[in-house]
């Protein structure tokens, strides 16, 4: 290595001794006891799966009556490629689509627009009309797949340009399913895809979800993620804690917005990350299972069971993927995937080894595929529902991790709520500061991380033998279709769909999913959706406080 | 060693919005004495420039995680030169791999930082770049 900040790096760390015994806290910093006796376990009526408050999961028959969907994460320069993958994973046995988009596409411009010109197709596939929809779904049964997009500022947009493939397709929109992120909250404290001011963001969510209990009853309009912030530096409970305040905050503007919540409540879904410290990620979910039906039955009496089930996906990987010694990814990513299905997941999407460097290889990513097959069918897990249940270490930890959520949500809303926090950079800055944190305790060696801070070899040079390349062309081709539609369609239907829509954004009871499908229709622009939108209400301005 | 007295603008050029290991730097070198200007998200490298040069920053420290570190490093590089603040050292940060690194240093990257090195590291690298 001939890098000299690297040199810098040997000369300051002198090789270290391996620690000989586990720590005695969990990564969120509950001191865990030598041993957890009968008498330590709160006293509680049995619980029971598929029954209030669904701590032992939401269904009574568990994996038995279905298993949980294999979504990888997927998607990168154009609709074609993308396309292509899909159908190689379809055919490895993936049960659900989740697509990736690129930043132009999230974050509103178009391929053409001039910040977005160095990101066409990067780090997902580009989507900027509804031209390169049908294309990527092409040979796809949407009636027959569920789709999910990693989409949050423009995620009506998405949306509306997924209903309007199903129209043109002629798939009946009520049998779509899948899910759309669309959680715009956790986009201002982590990960940054923001376009709008929060209140008018949050008002296009409820319209999005009040929009789709009608017309697309399978399909989830909202995935509250917990990830990303887990992913920035916060703790596991931490990242329950500010996931069910966010969930919190939506139930709020449905309401506002007339909402019933007993229906709307059906369609809200969660989405984490799992991280490597088994016991904490499985008490994590049976924690937050119960606490959400509490706090909809306690705050907002609701009945319907089903409103109060706690959905949930997740992703194995993120930031517990490290760079040093690659391969043992897969090691990692295993023990999460055993965590989510112990914890009870509805979705995984197990992380390919080498996505700390790259765009998985279709190697890669079929070893991520697999590595969920071989828990699924050959490990046993699935087998009964919750068997770590009735466990005084797991019971003991999920009442602990509970009263830890719960007190991560009492402090958000004594601070003025999740609103007032992401708009004053509260929120933001705290994850900063926990990120620095979290960083600190791997660079002094109190956190381990295998390959990284211990256990490296000599010789050791950081990398993956097998190279994703994307091709260098196909931003090129991305444009180059995009410019052809652009002078092909229908100029006129498209300055009406774009006015009418501007016309519903200025009143704020309307609901602009059906005038974002006409525009859609129209091969109207995600970029002009956009821009005709912040005609209306203007731009986020980013508190950026240090 | 310290950097008191050094100016330093950390930048995310760009639309990608992980700022995680920006912030985490940015708050370690204003520990470490640096005056420090975070930009926030989603900002032109023309923009970039021309801060760098109306705070009259010693370095800028650009943060990239989408892949788009090469482009975005050569316009940042030339917006700097046009503006005649060649002599603004530049640093990177993030989702680089090795055999981009060469390449970067060419343009005029003076560091490269990836998520494996420890804080400390990528301070002291500032500093001796720095001369503080």
């Amino acid at each position: 290595m001939t890098d000299k900040s690297i040199a810098a790096k040997d000369d300051a760390e002198p090789p270290r001794e391996p620690p000989t015994k586990p720590t005695t806290a969990t990564p969120s910093g509950i001191e865990v006891p030598q041993v957890v006796t009968a008498d330590m376990v709160a006293d509680r009526e049995p619980e029971m799966p598929g029954e209030y408050p669904f701590t032992r999961g939401i269904f009574p028959d568990g994996f038995r009556g279905r298993m949980w969907t294999i979504r990888q994460y997927s998607g990168f320069g154009t609709a074609e490629e993308s396309n292509e993958r899909y159908r190689f994973l379809l055919d490895q046995g993936q049960t659900g689509l989740s697509v990736a988009l690129d930043l132009p596409t999230q974050c509103g411009y178009d391929p053409t627009d001039s910040i977005a010109k160095t990101e066409v197709g990067k780090v997902g596939v580009s989507l900027s009309n509804l031209a390169e929809a049908e294309i990527l779904f092409d040979g796809i049964d949407l009636a027959g797949i569920s789709t999910s997009f990693t989409i949050n500022g423009t995620a009506s947009i998405i949306y509306a340009m997924y209903c309007a493939v199903a129209d043109k397709k002629g798939v009946p929109r009520e049998k779509l399913t899948g899910t759309i992120q669309n959680d715009i909250l956790k986009e201002y404290v982590a990960r940054g895809t923001w376009i709008f001011p929060v209140r008018p963001s949050m008002r296009l969510i409820a319209d999005t979800i009040l929009f789709s209990y009608d017309q697309t009853p399978r399909f989830n309009a909202i995935s509250i993620a917990g990830a990303h912030v887990r992913d920035a530096g916060c703790t596991a409970v931490e990242e329950m804690g500010y996931t069910l305040a966010n969930g919190l905050a939506y139930i709020d503007e449905l309401i506002r917005r007339g909402g019933d919540v007993e229906k709307f409540a059906r369609r809200l879904s969660f989405f984490f990350y799992v991280h490597m410290d088994f016991f904490e990620e499985v008490c994590k979910f049976r924690a937050g299972r119960r606490l959400w039906a509490k706090l909809l039955t306690e705050r907002y009496g609701v009945k319907d069971p089903k409103a109060l089930m706690f959905r949930f996906g997740v992703v194995c990987g993120g930031s517990s993927l490290v760079g040093a010694q690659p391969d043992n990814n897969v090691v990692r990513v295993g023990t999460e995937n055993m965590a989510a299905v112990m914890g009870g997941a509805q979705s995984i999407f197990t992380a390919a080894f080498d996505e700390a460097y790259q765009i998985p290889t279709e190697h890669s990513a079929e070893i991520a595929v697999r590595t969920q097959q071989i828990v699924a069918h050959e490990s046993g897990i699935a087998r009964t529902v919750d068997p770590l249940g009735g466990s005084y270490y797991v019971e003991w930890l999920t009442d602990r991790m509970e009263e830890e959520v719960m007190k991560v949500i009492d402090e958000i809303e004594a601070y003025g709520g999740v609103t007032k926090a992401v708009e004053d950079g509260w929120l933001q800055l705290k994850i900063a500061h926990r990120a620095a944190e979290r960083k600190r305790k791997v660079d002094s060696g109190e956190t381990v991380i295998v390959g990284q801070n211990y256990f490296r070899r000599e010789d050791q040079k950081d990398g993956v033998a097998e190279l994703f390349k994307l091709d260098p062309q196909a931003s090129a081709r991305v444009i180059e279709k995009f410019e052809k539609v652009r002078d092909s369609r229908d100029n006129d239907a498209v300055a009406s769909s774009l006015s009418a829509l501007e016309a519903a954004a200025a009143k704020d009871d309307e609901n602009l999913m059906p005038y974002l499908i006409d525009c859609c229709h129209a091969y109207a622009t995600v970029g002009e959706m956009v821009a005709t939108l912040k005609t209306q209400w203007g731009e986020f301005e980013e508190p950026v406080r240090l | 060693m310290s950097l008191n007295g050094k100016r330093i603008l950390i930048a995310k050029p760009g639309l990608d919005g992980h700022d995680v290991g920006a912030k985490i730097i940015a708050l370690a070198l204003r520990d470490a004495g640096a005056d420090v200007i975070y930009t926030g998200l989603r900002r032109s490298p023309d923009y970039i420039a021309r801060v760098a040069v109306d705070e009259d920053v010693d370095a800028v420290g650009l943060s990239i995680l989408s892949g788009s570190h090469k482009e975005l490093v050569e316009e940042t590089v030339r917006c700097l030169a046009e503006l005649d603040a060649g002599d603004i050292h530049l640093f990177v940060g993030g989702t680089i791999p090795s055999e981009d690194h060469d390449e970067l240093r060419h343009a005029g990257a003076r560091g490269i930082f990836t998520a494996e090195m420890t804080i400390d590291a990528v301070v002291a690298a500032i500093e001796a770049d720095l001369g503080a």
